[in-house]
């Protein structure tokens, strides 16, 4: 006979546990991992090769690249000196737990430090998929516009760290950084910000010791 | 577009509990759904007809109810719905704030029949238009 079933079960549940499996997987090889999300053109693969750079010889990193299609963002990061592994999503629009998983196991975690997944290029959907990295890290850039957080909320409030990229172009480009920060306080109070440029390296230093110290409390 | 994965899990989710209760067919889903989750009804209902199709939910009816952005202040307790470029605090202009309601992602319930197909097929009966609510 008909009858209502009550469920009340988060429709990502499935994600979320399987992000979770990913998460022991890493702590258990003693890995620190952040999950890079943007939009399109931000920054995300040049912020990836100015770090693999600036960290050589200091952090062993690998990289795991989400891309609709191609390997040339995973081929600029092993250019760069990373242990990178390309996953092509196939269409998808953000990588899910499950591309993790089947990922991990062709990275040797145990030789790595730092483990740097790049999601795809998308300011909407990667922030609902949990990967199991440590961190979230959201490159914002200054042509994009001000008015970004207050488009996209959902990936300015699942950010724990807001890299703000190209200041190089301030004086070119009109952004309202007031605004700008005003949009991310609101929807992520607290949220650690660096404002840099990966053309010139300005601003690079702090991000690099902010990353080396997570990597340092978090292993 | 993400609904594809979405559906999938949403499918995974109905079958399971339909299962543990013994059910043989499910013909309604209760989803809720925040203002700040990005997904669109009719994309779910596009692939759930594919998905669900040769499964005991085939046919099954999705109910979305959607629910408002609703922002908390705070500093002074205001609760307001989120204007497009104003975030913060319309009333004392705070930035302190959480969110208390739009992100709301989750099956509520489903309607199930466990009749085997001896029995007459089910009337209109069916108890659809009980929601259970937040």
């Amino acid at each position: 006979m008909p009858q209502n079933v009550p469920v009340v079960e988060k429709i990502l549940s499935a994600n979320d546990r399987l992000a979770q499996e990913n998460r022991t997987a890493i702590e258990a090889a003693g890995v620190f991992a952040i999950n890079i999300m943007a939009s399109p053109g931000a920054g995300k693969t040049s912020l990836i090769e100015q770090t693999v750079r600036a960290l050589q010889g200091k952090l062993h990193i690998g990289m795991i690249n989400g891309d609709i299609a191609t390997s040339l963002d995973a081929d600029r990061a092993a250019a760069a000196g990373a242990a990178a592994v390309q996953v092509n999503t196939g269409g998808e629009c953000h990588l899910d737990a499950v591309m993790l998983h089947d990922a991990l196991p062709r990275l040797d975690l145990k030789s790595i430090d730092l483990l740097i997944v790049e999601n795809v290029g998308n300011l909407i959907c990667p922030a609902g998929f949990a990967l199991g990295t440590h961190k979230n890290v959201l490159v914002a850039s200054i042509p994009e516009g001000d008015d970004k957080p207050y488009k996209y909320p959902g990936m300015y409030r699942g950010a724990e760290a807001v890299v703000i990229n190209k200041i190089d172009l301030l004086p070119y480009v009109p952004f309202r950084m007031d605004f700008f920060q005003r949009g991310i306080q609101v929807l992520n109070p607290g949220v650690v910000q660096f404002r840099l440029s990966c053309r010139t390296g300005e601003g690079l230093t702090a991000w690099l010791n902010w990353l080396q110290k997570q990597v340092r409390i978090n292993r | 577009m993400h609904e594809l994965p979405v559906t999938e899990s949403i499918l995974e989710i109905a079958l399971r509990h339909a299962e543990q209760a013994g059910a043989n067919r499910v013909t309604d889903l209760y989803l809720v759904i925040g203002q700040l989750a990005s997904i669109v009804d009719d994309s779910v209902q596009f692939y759930w007809d594919i998905v669900a199709k040769g499964t005991p939910a085939e046919g099954a009816r999705l109910h979305f109810q959607r629910i408002p952005a609703e922002f908390l202040c705070l500093d002074c307790g205001e609760r307001y719905a989120p204007g497009e470029q104003v975030l913060a605090c319309p009333k004392c202009q705070s930035v302190r704030v959480k969110v208390a309601a739009g992100d709301e992602f989750r099956l509520e319930s489903i309607d199930v029949d466990s009749s085997d197909n001896l029995a007459p097929p089910p009337a209109e009966n069916c108890d659809a238009t009980e929601r259970s609510s937040r």
